[in-house]
């Protein structure tokens, strides 16, 4: 990044580098949007984990791009933009694919694929039409490919926040019901779950969750928070509620550490909390591997 | 519609199959509950049905009725009908015809007190949910809302969750990722799951399919001995019907769009087959017991998708017994 007024020195002493930093409102604000997207990325990217619905959390990050560029376009807030285009995006793969995930033959699973990536090619060259109508942007494009902590409003963090709690109010509503649809389709749809309105449910919220997660990391880093977290999370427990809150916690620990890190050094954002998730994947494989070493029992996986 | 299909078809004393079936078997118990239709406490009712699927009937005129605390297997060919009759009277598909009563209630009105196992299910290895959480979302995984992580409610639910997985005897893998466990493990942590409300009537789809033999006898014993311990009517879809004749109060064998009821005496016979394939088919006994039933035709390929990869079944309605 750009360091601000000054080039900030990290000293280890963190009581003071967290000082300095949080001097700066538009730190402060940084950190405060951080810590509401790496909640919602968590719980949502935990159950889209689960799900293995990733391909459409993917296409839903980069339905962010066309977004932001349409909304600075037509000159209005680029949230606008990336709320319409995530969440119009992840209506439109809801709908066609029939709730995106199928749960029958493989070939159905296919065209739900297939599908996803039509929406996905469409979007990217939506972005790339608007940034060619939208002479000398060029300079904003990197920020919307991977991210910036620079000019997040006092205003900004109020709406992630109001869209974060609408988004895990209904979640905490559906959870439970959702948790049974994602592991157990068929006996859920017997028990009278609404399994099909449930996937679209889940797919709007999964947009939401990405438009804000994007407005953070960029549109192609969204997987940082979204599902690294959460993969490393359920290496290390198979307990839900456990997993939940560990994914929630190594998202938050991961954005903190990757803003202060791009803060106090010159490299952007997006490279910090992807590496900070990254390495903590790896650290959770190795203890998963380690675990199966000290009881054997669970090294023989059946196939 | 269909002659054979009355609750009680004409007992088959001549055919071999009525003679040759191993001594112990179910017969008496077919006589100590003969369920007239329209049964006070029926568990199952139906009176004619018929279902469409795709356009055209698959099968009609199917009477049946079972009463509380029965096992009965669903037997016939691939594609004739026997998980859209569990998909029936789970009320996940429309009758096209008849009257159908599920614990004396029209279908998917009864779905709380109706556990269902479906058909080849099994979780991927990277499925991280313990065997537990599987069991415990077939108690509330319905409901909405958070449930409370504390108070006497969550340990009345988790005592639950232990009591079931220790009646079908799955204790020891139960805190296990699921997906980690073998399908023997994993099909009865679900039978688990589909027992847990202790449902008044269990819907279980080829539940022995997927199995090796002895694990096959291990897992049709402990169906048969839930069936007998906590008083539930069992309906099971099978291919084969030998790993579980011993314990069956009745059988349905679908076949040429309708279905011949009864005890396994007297249905799995010669005359009775012959009759519902309106084509000569032959019912053997083995020497270990085991029935096999030679001649019938080639089911319609009505459930290709369902069993692409799954040709080999086709001759396996009852497979020779040669083994011992």
């Amino acid at each position: 990044m750009i360091s601000p007024v000054i080039n900030p020195v990290f000293s280890w002493n963190v009581v003071d580098d967290i000082r300095t930093m949080w001097a700066y409102p538009f730190m402060v604000n940084a950190f405060r949007a951080g810590a509401v997207v790496a909640i919602v990325a968590g719980v949502m990217g935990w159950f889209m984990v689960l799900r293995r619905q990733t391909f459409a959390g993917h296409t839903l990050a980069l339905s962010a791009f066309p977004g932001a560029a349409g909304a600075t376009l037509i000159g209005i807030a680029a949230s606008y933009g990336y709320f319409a285009f995530c969440v119009g995006a992840a209506a439109v793969i809801a709908l066609a694919t029939r709730g995106g995930r199928a749960t029958g033959p493989a070939s159905s699973r296919v065209s739900e694929s297939a599908l996803t990536g039509i929406v996905q090619a469409f979007t990217l060259a939506c972005g790339l039409l608007f940034v060619a109508l939208y002479h000398g942007f060029l300079n904003g494009t990197t920020a919307l490919l991977f991210g910036s902590f620079l000019g997040i409003t006092a205003s900004q963090v109020v709406t992630l926040a109001a869209t974060a709690a609408a988004v895990l109010a209904v979640l905490a509503a559906i959870g439970r019901p959702l948790l049974f649809a994602s592991v157990d389709p068929d006996v859920a749809a017997a028990r009278g779950v609404p399994v099909r309105a449930l996937s679209v449910a889940f797919l709007v919220l999964l947009g939401a969750a990405v438009a804000e997660t994007a407005q953070i990391t960029g549109a192609l880093l969204v997987f940082a928070l979204l599902v690294m977290p959460a993969a490393a999370a359920q290496r290390l427990t198979a307990r839900p509620a456990a997993s939940l809150l560990l994914t929630v916690v190594i998202g938050f620990l991961v954005t903190w550490a990757g803003l202060t890190a791009a803060f106090y050094s010159p490299y952007p954002i997006g490279f910090w909390v992807t590496t900070f998730a990254f390495a903590v994947y790896l650290a959770a494989q190795a203890v998963q591997g380690l675990l199966r070493l000290a009881t054997p029992h669970l090294a023989g996986a059946p196939a | 519609m269909n002659p054979f299909t009355s609750t009680q078809p004409a007992s088959d004393q001549t055919a071999t199959g009525g003679q040759a079936a191993p001594a112990g078997q179910a017969a008496p118990a077919g006589q100590v509950t003969p369920a007239p239709p329209a049964a006070p406490g029926a568990v199952l009712e139906l009176h004619d049905a018929a279902v469409r699927v795709g356009g055209s009937i698959l099968w009609s005129g199917v009477d049946l009725t079972v009463g509380r605390g029965e096992f009965v297997a669903v037997l016939g060919p691939n594609g004739a009908g026997k998980s859209t009759l569990l998909k029936v009277l789970l009320g996940l598909l429309p009758t096209a015809a008849g009257q159908v009563l599920v614990l004396g209630q029209p279908p998917g009105r009864a779905s709380h007190k109706i556990g269902y196992l479906p058909q080849r299910r099994s979780f991927d290895a990277s499925v991280r949910i313990r065997g537990t959480d599987v069991v415990r979302l077939g108690l509330d995984g319905d409901r909405w809302g958070l449930p409370l992580p504390f108070g006497p409610r969550r340990r009345k639910a988790a005592q639950q969750v232990r009591d079931v997985i220790g009646m079908v005897g799955a204790t020891s893998y139960a805190g296990r990722p699921v997906g980690e466990c073998s399908g023997g493990e994993q099909q009865r942590l679900l039978l688990a799951q589909a027992l847990i409300r202790r449902p008044g009537l269990l819907l279980l789809d080829e539940p022995l399919d997927s199995l090796d033999l002895p694990s096959q006898a291990t897992a049709a014993a402990l169906i048969s001995r839930i069936c007998r311990e906590q008083g539930v009517t069992i309906v099971m879809v099978a291919h084969d019907v030998n790993p579980i004749l011993s314990h069956l109060d009745r059988v349905v064998y679908m076949a040429a769009g309708g279905a011949a009821c009864g005890t396994p005496a007297d249905v799995i016979t010669s005359q009775t087959l012959t009759r519902l394939y309106q084509t000569p088919v032959e019912v053997l006994t083995a020497s270990d017991g085991r029935l096999v039933v030679v001649g019938q035709p080639e089911p319609p390929a009505v459930h290709s998708d369902r069993h692409a990869g799954g040709a080999s079944h086709d001759h396996h309605a009852h497979p020779s017994g040669g083994a011992p």
